[in-house]
This record gives C-alpha cells, structure tokens and sequence, in this order.
C-alpha cells in the first residue's frame, strides 16, 4: 500500500471542493476565496461572455443545513436591491446537487486591505457612512447582516463599497418575514425556518460580535449590527493618529455593552458621524456653551472675518476722517 | 432660493446697511435717505450681477474676486458722480469692495445653482 503525501492529498481536497460545472453555463476560472460555508469562484458565464463570481457550499454538508443557508443567502441579497449589495444573477444546483448562486464579480480590495491606503479621516470616514446606508436599507427590510466586519465589506477601484458575506443574515421575525421571503415559493416555510438561528448557536466574528450576539441570544436585533458597525468605526481610526473626542464618543456608544444604550438604528448613528464631519455637535458627546461657541466660531470664520474687516474698515473711515 | 435672488437680497440689505454709515458723517447727515437709496440700489445691482455669475461660475475664489471687482467699480462710480473735491474715493470704495466681497462668497457658498428642475423625458 502507498500512503499519499500533504500535498497530494491537499491537491485531492481542492479538486474535490472545485465545482462540477459540466452542463452549466459557467466555465471555472479560478478561486477567489474560502468561507466557513464554501468557496467563491471566478467563473465565465459562457452564454453572456462574461465573469461573475460563483459561490458553492463545500462538499461536507450531510445534513443539508449549508444548503438551505446558501440558498437563504442568495434569495436576501437578491431582494435586497442596493448599490452597496452585489446583485445576485442566478441560482442553481450543480451537477453534483450542490446549490451555488452567481454574482457579480466585484473587483476590489476588502477594507481591511483598502484602510491601508485611505490616510484621511473624513475619507475613512465616508466609506463608513456608506456601509451604514446599506445596512440601514437591509434593517429597513428587516434583514440583519450580523457578520459585519471590514473583512465583509470590499472597496471597488471607483470607490463604490460593497457589503458582502451575508451568509449569517437574518429576518426579523413576523411581517419581516413575509415581506423578504417569497409567498408564493413553494419552500418559502423551510426558507423562512432556516433564517431562524437556535438559541444558543453563535455565529459571527469575533470583536465584531455583539455581546447578546456572543452569548447566543435568539432576540439579537438591529442593536448588533449597529454593534458591529462601531467595531468597524473602531478599526477605520485604530492607526488614527489622535481620534477627536465626539468621535470616540460615537464610537464608544455604537458600541456599549447594552443595546439599550447604543444608537438604537443605523441612520441615528449616520447622522452622528456626518454631523462629526459637518462640523457640528453629535449627540453622542454633550458639550459646554463655550465650546459650542468656539466650534460655531469655527464653522462660521469666513463670514466673521469678512464682517470684521468691513466694520473695522468703516470704524476707522468714520473715526479717522479729516475734520 | 437661487443665487441671483440670494444676492439681490443681500446685496440690497448690505447697501441700505453701508447708506446708513452716513449718519457718523455730519456734514452729509442731512442727505442720509437719498444716501441710503442710493446705496441700496447700487448694492441691488452689484448683488444680482454677483449672483448671476455665480449661476455661471462655481469657484469661491473667482467669485470673490468678482464681487470685490463689481463692489470696487460701482463704488467707483459713486465716488466718481460727487461733487468736484468731495469724492472720497479710498472712504466709498473700500467698504464698497469688502461689501461686494461678502455677497460674492455668499452666492458661491449658499443658493440654489438653477431656478427650475426640467423633467426627464424617457
């Protein structure tokens, strides 16, 4: 008997992972990553002559729980038609009854990567108000993403910012779930049922994670998005050389410990942070009168030194003039 | 509201404002209200040519520099229209230029760059 190297039997795993795509209409290329469902693939849609991104389920799923999730997966970003969402163009079953779906195949750097090259605050910051419109726009069709990290979110080469790996997404319960999952699919139930995470099962990413999330808490809510999304404001200013006070502030109640005392939905939190660059007071970070007033001071230098130099140029025309 | 009517209002009202700085000026405090007409209307022209341009050109220091330009040669004007020995030309066109410098920053800064939306035909 011949015992088969690492290497080998690596090779082996990769060939078995890589999907079947004999009689579709895609031709693999290469593959873009590894999640802990599958793996994403770049593949040509042969039938519309260009690339998309495939991603399929691993081999090991005996009982069928990725499958469902991959499929869960598909159908939300395919309802959730935004310009920070891959749009999905198709789902099926390969050959060998693995389900796979195609997106988009988004050119870009993840954020991780991106934050390396964005040197400015308010540009680092503005890519965060972009993730938060997207997030508010998946909780206003009551879908959380609950794996937000700067991992999951990708910047495109013409600064268009993804929000991507909604593998761990969830409907809110009651009305949510009919208005997102399809009535009229004929396993909208086993859909809607498998969106459903047991009490007690943690998924996410860990420092990104909201506590209650953490804990395993079948009542998480927007709260631990809006957790998540504080831990990336986190990560945008980590190499901050110093992070002005209103803005740790934002950062610090995105992410207390109680929901209850967070931003209690995305957009109360984008206002925040825009208003941090407009400028002006958040709500986040009480101040003082005479703060205020040197921030206004601020804001508003132009318009006062204009009208000083005109009343300091008429005070001494008046005063100064022959007599 | 639009530009051009952002700086018609503000250059009327910072015209009547720099009329009214006659009243320190004894020798003239008797003429006062056809100096405030007077002031209004030339800051009612500047104003609205300012807020024309500024329709045309969005660049905060071009439009600065053309509100101190237009401020500068009304108030030339002015100066030039008084009485033989009494023009006061450093005293008019000083205030006259910071005034059209203010209603030039204004209009690129604030006001609406088009008055009507046209819609789309599909």
């Amino acid at each position: 008997m011949t015992w088969l190297d690492d290497s080998a039997l690596e090779r082996l795993r990769q060939a078995a992972d890589s999907p079947d795509l004999e009689g579709t209409r895609y031709r693999l290329i290469d593959k873009l990553g590894e999640g802990g469902m599958g793996g994403v693939f770049r593949v040509e849609d042969r039938v519309l002559e260009r690339e998309v991104a495939l991603k399929v389920i691993g081999v090991s799923d005996p009982d069928g729980v990725l499958a469902i999730r991959l499929l869960q997966e598909a159908r939300v970003i395919a309802k959730l038609e935004h310009p920070g969402i891959v749009p999905v163009h198709d789902a099926g079953a390969l050959p060998d009854g693995r389900p796979y779906y195609t997106m988009k195949f988004v050119q870009g750097k993840r954020l991780d990567e991106h934050a390396k090259d964005v040197k400015g605050l308010s540009d680092r910051l503005r890519i965060f108000l972009r993730i938060c419109d997207t997030v508010a726009f998946a909780h206003s069709h009551h879908v959380l993403h609950r794996d937000l990290t700067p991992a999951n979110v990708m910047v495109g080469p013409f600064g268009e910012v993804l929000l991507m790996d909604w593998g761990l997404s969830k409907l809110l319960y009651g009305s949510a779930v009919r208005k997102v999952a399809d009535p009229e699919a004929s396993n909208s139930r086993e859909f809607a049922g498998a969106l459903t995470t047991a009490h007690g099962s943690v998924l996410g990413t860990p420092g990104y994670m909201a506590p209650e999330q953490s804990r395993g808490d079948s009542l998480v809510d927007q709260r631990a998005d809006i957790y998540s999304l504080g831990a990336i404001l986190e990560f945008l200013l980590t190499d901050a050389t110093s992070v002005p006070r209103p803005l740790a502030a934002i950062q610090r109640q995105a992410m207390a410990e109680e929901p209850a005392q967070r931003y209690q939905n995305v957009p109360d939190l984008a206002a925040d942070v825009a208003r941090f660059l407009d400028g002006v007071a958040v709500s986040a970070y009480p101040e003082g009168l005479p703060a205020r007033f040197w921030r206004w001071i601020g804001r508003n230098r132009a318009w006062i030194a204009l009208l000083l130099a005109y009343l300091v140029t008429r005070a001494l025309l008046i005063f100064l003039r022959p007599r | 509201m639009n530009k051009a009517l952002l700086g018609l209002i503000l250059g009327g009202i910072l015209g009547a404002f720099d009329g009214l700085s006659a009243w320190f000026y004894p020798e003239v405090r008797n003429r006062l209200l056809g100096i405030v007409v007077g002031s209004t209307v030339k800051g009612l022209i500047a104003g609205i040519l300012i807020g024309f341009f500024a329709r045309k050109v969005k660049s905060l220091p071009l439009g600065v520099v053309f509100g101190l330009g237009i401020g500068l040669l009304l108030a030339y004007g002015v100066a030039a229209m008084q009485p033989p020995g009494q023009h006061y030309y450093f005293a008019i066109m000083l205030p006259g230029g910071i005034v059209g410098t203010i209603t030039g920053y204004a209009t690129q800064r604030f006001g609406q760059p088009t008055t009507r939306l046209r819609s789309s035909k599909v």
